[in-house]
């Protein structure tokens, strides 16, 4: 695979996965209300992954954008490791969406200055998006945070446990750094200061502890992920796996 | 039984820039930023809607209620929405 | 005097409105219309939402997705429309909870393919679709207002839908059966949606004579069939009906009797979902109470 494709499924991945994981939440909000906001933004992340996928299409030359998200194995999928976490109850949902928000923010911001024109493009129209995003998973961090002793406590132990998985936001490997001395490509190093600036603001806001980093979780860039993306693999791609002929 | 209920926010949205607010109905949220937003994913899934006010329900005064209107106009932002964006087979009817 | 007063307005096609004097017979019907109605909504929500997780492409995807969102919009509107009422969103949950309220049977039939997807956009939503038309002259603005919105987005559902049979029916051998199939299971109770026969159904009086109803169940359910039998036609799908035949007297097609037992069966609780459709609904709201409360103590901390 080339370069540049690889580096775009990556990110489209990342979409994908996440989007995948927040359609479950359709007709299990807390309340109705937040049952169209989640699926808001989870439509929000599968139109950034289709449009991802489709350039990894172009780039490919051979596979449609379908046939790439929806037939290759395990193995072969680059998403970060937090996007396909379980969704739990909704506080661990929006702790997990918060984290992802803030890095999103930050990563298009910095794709948006990308040499490579699509993916400057599709960095732009995202971040539009992200910003919805990112303000409604923080106003919801620190309604949670700053709301009852239950709640505290329950996004606290969400926080604690999710926090191992946020060091692959800063990590580069290879094929990082060629992209970013190509200009395409973000340093994601770079990214750490501000992405800590605006967590420590919103947990300081919603009366959390920020975790200690520990042992920290890696190895999407090379397509190892945790136990669950099997299983939702298993159940996105079933229908084009066990009808490979037919046209949906 | 005491319900804990929640509270109601009228929502006024202008379309478009230069139009006055219209009323749109109501949405449930404990704070104004989260009626405002809720207001925004309920009322403008179709229409980047330039402009949304909301109002506690119990803040608003009332005479005798005049008819009003609601109706959007869609954009084109999210395409899979508009009956337009499907192919109908050809002669199909009342669809 | 005052139900005078109340009748001339209704005869004028004019709109009650929220604050307007009404009996509280109208009052009651349009309660328990509205929240059924709005329920029906949510509810709907579950049997379409489980396939979202697997829609076999991402557009696919996308459009289910947006679908089912707009359904929980649509019972949104309606429940804002009922609070109108004086009733709160609380006490509707807690009626829908405990089984006094109904919700439309249709939900409480399972989605067991992809086909389904496309059966209930074609069929439920165009069922829902000649009724919602209908209703958009109902008497009682809030109620009217919320249905010409719905109206509005709800076209897009149905030709979701009937794009999935098309696509299906001239695919693979295996997706026309599928196609089918699911055309076989959801074609009788999509009929069964416009109600009992009129003569059945006691509430049809007072809903037509208050211009809550402006056609009765028979009315709407034929017009329904008329329109989607040469839907079916063009897309080589068979109704699974053997009576269904165009009577040139009548202008319209003449049909097969329903299953009245299945449809009161379903009605009274016993259908497939029910409990299922209920339990879900139920869990989710309890599993949210913690966010809630906290979302409202955050508010009564910071006077917002």
């Amino acid at each position: 695979m080339k370069d540049l494709e690889k580096y775009t499924l990556r990110i489209a991945d990342t979409s994908l996965i996440l989007a995948q994981r927040l359609s479950e939440w359709c007709s299990n909000g807390p309340t109705l209300e937040e049952d169209i906001a989640l699926s808001n933004i989870s439509l929000d992340l599968f139109g950034q992954a289709n449009g991802l996928l489709d350039y990894v299409s172009k780039l490919n030359g051979e596979k449609s954008a379908d046939e790439i998200a929806f037939k290759r194995n395990e193995r072969q999928f680059y998403n970060l490791q937090i996007c396909e976490q379980e969704n739990g109850h909704f506080g661990d949902t929006i702790i997990r969406q918060f984290l992802c928000d803030s890095y999103f923010k930050l990563f298009y911001s910095s794709l948006a200055n990308s040499k490579d024109e699509i993916l400057s493009a599709i960095a732009n129209k995202s971040l539009k998006e992200v910003e919805y995003h990112l303000r409604h998973s923080s106003n919801w961090v620190i309604r949670l945070g700053d709301g009852t002793k239950e709640s505290n406590q329950k996004i606290q132990t969400s926080l604690n446990q999710i926090w191992k998985f946020t060091g692959e936001f800063f990590e580069m490997d290879e094929l990082d750094n060629i992209m970013l001395k190509k200009n395409i490509g973000v340093d994601n190093n770079n990214l750490k200061e501000e992405w800590d600036l605006i967590v420590n603001k919103t947990l300081k806001q919603a009366k959390l502890t920020r975790p200690n980093d520990g042992y920290m979780m890696n190895g999407s860039k090379q397509g190892l992920h945790t136990e669950y993306l099997g299983k939702i693999l298993a159940q996105m791609q079933y229908l084009p796996r066990a009808y490979p002929d037919a046209k949906w | 039984m005491k319900k804990n209920k929640s509270t109601v926010w009228e929502v006024f949205i202008q379309s478009k820039n230069g139009l006055a607010h219209k009323h749109f109905g109501n949405v449930h949220a404990e704070d104004k930023e989260m009626a405002l937003q809720n207001a925004r994913d309920l009322y403008t899934r179709r229409n980047e809607g330039s402009c949304i006010w909301v109002v506690k329900s119990e803040h608003i005064v009332s005479s005798v209620p005049d008819d009003e209107d609601s109706f959007f106009d869609p954009s084109n932002d999210k395409v899979y929405r508009h009956p337009t964006f499907y192919k109908m087979p050809d002669g199909a009817k009342h669809i | 005097m005052n139900e005078a007063i109340f009748q001339q307005k209704i005869d004028a096609e004019k709109k009650i409105e929220p604050k307007d004097w009404m009996p509280e017979g109208y009052r009651k019907h349009l309660i328990r219309q509205i929240s059924q109605h709005a329920h029906s909504e949510i509810i709907g929500m579950q049997p379409e939402g489980n396939w979202i997780s697997r829609a076999p492409s991402l557009r696919a995807k996308m459009i289910l997705l947006a679908k089912v969102q707009d359904e929980a919009g649509h019972g949104l509107y309606l429940y804002s429309a009922c609070e109108t009422l004086g009733i709160s969103r609380e006490e509707l949950n807690e009626q829908l909870h405990l089984g006094k309220a109904k919700y439309s049977s249709i939900f409480n039939y399972p989605t067991l393919t992809w086909a389904d997807m496309g059966a209930i956009g074609w069929l439920v939503d165009g069922a829902a679709i000649v009724n919602q038309v209908s209703l958009q002259k109902t008497s009682y603005g809030p109620y009217s207002r919320g249905m010409i919105k719905i109206c509005k987005e709800e076209s897009f559902h149905q030709r979701q839908g009937y794009e999935i049979m098309a696509q299906m029916a001239k695919g693979t051998p295996e997706q026309k059966e599928m196609a089918q199939d699911a055309l076989n299971r959801f074609w009788w109770p999509s009929i069964m949606m416009f109600g009992p026969h009129d003569s059945d159904s006691p509430r049809t009086g007072n809903a037509m004579k208050w211009k809550i109803k402006r056609k009765t169940n028979d009315e709407l359910r034929q017009d329904f069939i008329n329109k989607t039998v040469s839907q079916a036609e063009l897309i080589d799908l068979k109704i699974p009906d053997p009576d269904l035949k165009w009577n040139e007297k009548r202008e319209s097609y003449d049909f097969g009797e329903m299953d009245w037992e299945e449809f009161w069966s379903v009605v009274e609780g016993n259908g497939p979902c029910n409990e299922q459709r209920l339990n879900h609904h139920i869990k989710a709201h309890k599993e949210g109470k913690w966010v809630r409360e906290a979302a409202k103590a955050y508010s009564q901390k910071h006077n917002n």
